[in-house]
């Protein structure tokens, strides 16, 4: 557990590193999340009676999103990763006195923690400073923003997790590339960051919410703003906890499976 | 032009080389736009139409888009990859060679994979046709042709304009992207639903309106003829960019040994 901790600060503080590259990613995210609401502005103005959420809960879910992207995208890897199952590195992984999923678990987590906290800070600042229909919002209630904290982590956890067995199913394919283009669009979708759930065909929505991938993006950021509330929002942590454990077992199960054939040649 | 064709010979056969890996490769840029596509078609089938624009209408407008830039994409990639070639010095061995520097950067990688982008954008525009009761004239199917040629030019010269920035930067800089993805991703709505004012930057300062937003009026039986001869005028935007490349060029100093 100490091991992990040291490699995650170790992490971070190389992750603290690039700062230019993050104020890009600031503007960028800003720019992005403006044009986005402007978008569900010229839809709330049609029909504003077929909305599935509130408009300011959907604005405060945009700018959470953005603000917090690094962290919930399900497209951010530990690349070196990848190259160790390819090159055979991974050998030294395995010489460490540590299990490697726990080790590459906090490696990953670190990676997202660390770019997501020069980014946030700015957007949360000046979103929550514009006025009154187009900013952030605080949380629904102090209860909803307690709940939004753990089910951040958890969200987080679940991502990396889903991450870890992408990392494993390289030992089985070797090249990442083919899964990651197969499955990683499909869980941008499914997982709310292109668009919120309730926007989705109600069924699907349904489908969706319940699946791994409704615990990621989708789960904090409706807690939030209380569009997930009350009982909702306690079935929403357990459902969270669940497919915690399902996928952490299912990763290490793979990555058991990868280790016993995995074949090292050289010296 | 024939050297243009033996590159793209080359870059095809080297692609070939590995055609699992290609074919993995465009089907991944398939699903990405559709799931692009998804987003669209959800938020239609829910709201039904966008500032009076039907979901056959707004398939239309985007498989535009979506179409021009996967064509700039994948002829103009040499590009995207710009600041690389300046950061490594790549650039040096360029500039003794006896062949236009454009022409070289272009060249330097064909993109093949857009190719699950553009066939997606076909896909989109087949069905936009179908969904949205356009009366098709001859003018009306030149106009859309206009539309997605010099929608390619303009992001052709975007593509330019970021190579002739990174002279100075000597990085990549995230934020270009609003202006090439951002457009692709925003684009895929006509633009006046974002309002007047970003209607007007999108016509005089970076003119994807006039690609997009003039011309999609025409063919829907809304504007003037003459907007249909407006996606001529898009195409302008290369000569500011090409002088900024140019300007550029002429400071360039090397970054590498």
């Amino acid at each position: 557990m100490r091991s992990c901790w040291t490699f995650f600060r170790m992490r971070l503080i190389n992750g603290l590193q690039y700062r230019t590259a993050a104020w890009a990613g600031v503007v960028t995210q800003f720019f992005w999340g403006f044009m986005e609401i402007l978008l569900y502005r010229a839809f709330y103005a049609a029909t504003p009676d077929r909305f599935p959420m509130q408009l300011d809960h959907l604005i405060s879910y945009i700018w959470l999103r953005q603000a917090l992207l690094a962290l919930l995208n399900t497209y951010t890897f530990e690349w070196d990763l990848f190259t160790m199952i390819l090159n055979g590195n991974v050998a030294y992984e395995l010489c460490r006195p540590s299990s490697l999923y726990g080790m590459w678990f906090a490696r990953t987590l670190a990676l997202r923690v660390s770019r997501v906290i020069l980014r946030c800070v700015p957007l949360f600042v000046v979103t929550a400073l514009l006025p009154k229909p187009w900013g952030l919002r605080f949380a629904a209630s102090p209860t909803a923003f307690a709940a939004f904290l753990v089910s951040l982590a958890l969200a987080a956890c679940v991502g990396v997790a889903f991450c870890l067995i992408i990392y494993f199913s390289c030992f089985f394919t070797l090249s990442s590339e083919g899964v990651r283009m197969m499955v990683l669009p499909i869980a941008e979708l499914l997982s709310g960051n292109l668009i919120p759930l309730p926007f989705m065909p109600d069924r699907l929505a349904k489908l969706f919410h319940y699946s791994p991938f409704g615990a990621m993006t989708n789960a904090p950021l409706r807690i939030y703003s209380g569009d997930l509330a009350g009982p909702e929002m306690v079935e929403m942590l357990v459902l969270q906890v669940f497919w915690l454990t399902v996928l952490g077992l299912f990763g290490y199960a793979l990555q058991h499976r990868g280790l016993k054939r995995l074949c090292v040649q050289g010296g | 032009m024939k050297l243009y064709f033996k590159f793209f010979a080359m870059h095809l056969k080297s692609h070939m080389a590995y055609k699992k890996s290609f074919f993995f490769a465009v089907i991944g840029q398939f699903l990405t736009s559709f799931s692009a596509f998804m987003v669209v078609f959800f938020l239609l089938d829910r709201f039904e139409t966008v500032k009076g624009y039907t979901l056959g209408e707004v398939l239309l407008c985007a498989s535009v888009m979506w179409m021009s830039f996967s064509l700039a994409e994948g002829f103009f990639r040499g590009f995207d990859q710009f600041p690389n070639v300046i950061r490594s010095a790549e650039f040096d061995r360029l500039l003794v060679r006896p062949r236009g520097l454009i022409f070289q950067v272009l060249c330097h990688q064909i993109e093949f994979a857009r190719l699950g982008k553009l066939i997606q954008s076909l896909v989109m525009l087949v069905i936009g046709i179908q969904l949205s009761a356009v009366a098709w004239t001859p003018l009306r199917c030149l106009c859309l042709g206009l539309m997605i040629a010099c929608g390619a030019l303009v992001f052709c010269a975007l593509f330019l304009l970021f190579a002739a920035l990174s002279f100075f930067t000597l990085e990549g800089l995230e934020f270009m992207n609003c202006f090439t993805d951002g457009a692709r991703e925003h684009g895929a709505y006509p633009l006046d639903v974002y309002g007047q004012g970003m209607l007007k930057i999108t016509t005089y300062v970076i003119p994807y309106a006039l690609f997009q937003y003039y011309p999609l009026q025409y063919l829907l039986g809304r504007g003037p003829t003459g907007y249909a001869f407006l996606p001529l005028l898009a195409p302008l935007f290369l000569v500011p960019c090409y002088a900024a490349w140019r300007l550029g060029v002429s400071r360039y100093k090397s970054a590498g040994s």
